[in-house]
């Protein structure tokens, strides 16, 4: 095992390190493209993409490549992956609460669907690690989150939970931190950048 | 005819005999008759992310809105995990009854250690 270790230290700096691919998951809502926006603004003063209170604002995932994090005087490159959330469930009426027409409505659960599939393919196929980011007023035992970190594990991917949202009054970050005790939760708010520097060091140490 | 919902319960052993996309084939055909689908093993994660993808290609607006799944810890399984600090039993949920049904036809009220308490309508 230490023979094939090493083997695989020489051949890493001989051709140089595969840059992983972090995919930032949750349910929708969670903050992630915001979270995804910090990140990659923090680093390259760019946005991924736009934000919104309507659910299902990203329904295409959007990676930004070479996001550099640095922290403790350590340097890691990854790429950052911005999906779309993860649900069992999209209905078109929902959105015609936040005043769209019934046919703008349609199209975006259409291309709503598209994306859950499109972010559980990328799961499966091309991502190395989970960012997995929570909303911290909402309960964090919901089926969706039981489901999606059970894959996680069961793919063996590195994940860090993020406990999104801490700026607000009614936000419980612990209870985040009580319903996954397997797994690192780092509590952060991604729209004010509280902690993030607590994040970035969480992602050199897990991601590395 | 008396109305209600019908319920298909399906047991570990039917399943231990079929594959992964039998049982999604299986339990999306039930769901979308308006079925609520209780397997007395539940799926194990792969077979749910397969579920969950089949899922969402099978939405269509004004037509089928999706699933309402759930289940409960099992008393085996791995250590560690989130019903490890929620219910105290130190084990994951893998394998144990989980249920099924129409996202506008079924609603999770209560989630307990070892009990679920559910409300289904009949299809509309």
């Amino acid at each position: 095992m230490a023979v094939m270790t090493r083997i695989r230290g020489f051949f890493s700096k001989l051709f140089g390190k595969k840059r992983s691919r972090v995919g930032i998951y949750g349910p929708p809502n969670a903050g992630k493209t915001t979270l995804a926006n910090r990140i990659v603004r923090d680093v390259t003063g760019e946005a991924i993409g736009p934000v919104s209170e309507v659910p299902h604002e990203t329904r295409r995932a959007r990676r930004k490549e070479g996001v550099e994090i640095n922290s403790g005087g350590s340097k890691l490159l990854i790429d950052i992956v911005d999906t779309p959330g993860v649900t069992t469930k999209i209905d078109y009426h929902e959105f015609l609460e936040y005043g769209m027409d019934q046919d703008e409505a349609v199209a975006r659960a259409r291309e709503a669907t598209e994306g859950v599939a499109e972010a559980m393919h990328w799961l499966r196929e091309d991502i190395d690690g989970v960012i997995y980011v929570l909303d911290s007023t909402q309960d964090p035992f919901m089926h969706v989150n039981i489901m999606m970190v059970g894959i996680i594990e069961s793919r063996k991917l590195p994940v860090i939970i993020v406990a999104n949202k801490i700026d607000l009054p009614d936000a419980a970050p612990q209870r985040i931190k009580s319903a996954f005790p397997q797994h690192p939760v780092v509590m952060v708010s991604g729209l004010e950048g509280n902690n993030m520097d607590d994040l970035y060091a969480k992602i050199s140490e897990v991601f590395r | 005819m008396i109305q209600g919902v019908q319920i298909d319960m399906l047991s570990s052993d039917r399943l231990s005999r079929m594959t992964s996309m039998e049982k999604i084939r299986l339990i999306l055909d039930d769901v979308r008759q308006g079925y609520i689908v209780v397997l007395e093993k539940g799926l194990t994660p792969e077979e749910q992310g397969k579920l969950l993808e089949t899922t969402m290609m099978e939405i269509s607006p004004g037509g089928f809105s999706g699933i309402e799944i759930e289940t409960y810890p099992s008393s085996g399984g791995s250590e560690g995990g989130l019903f490890s600090k929620l219910f105290g039993g130190g084990k994951t949920p893998a394998g144990r009854l989980m249920v099924i049904g129409p996202v506008d036809q079924l609603k999770m009220l209560t989630r307990e250690k070892d009990r679920l308490i559910a409300w289904a309508s009949a299809a509309q």
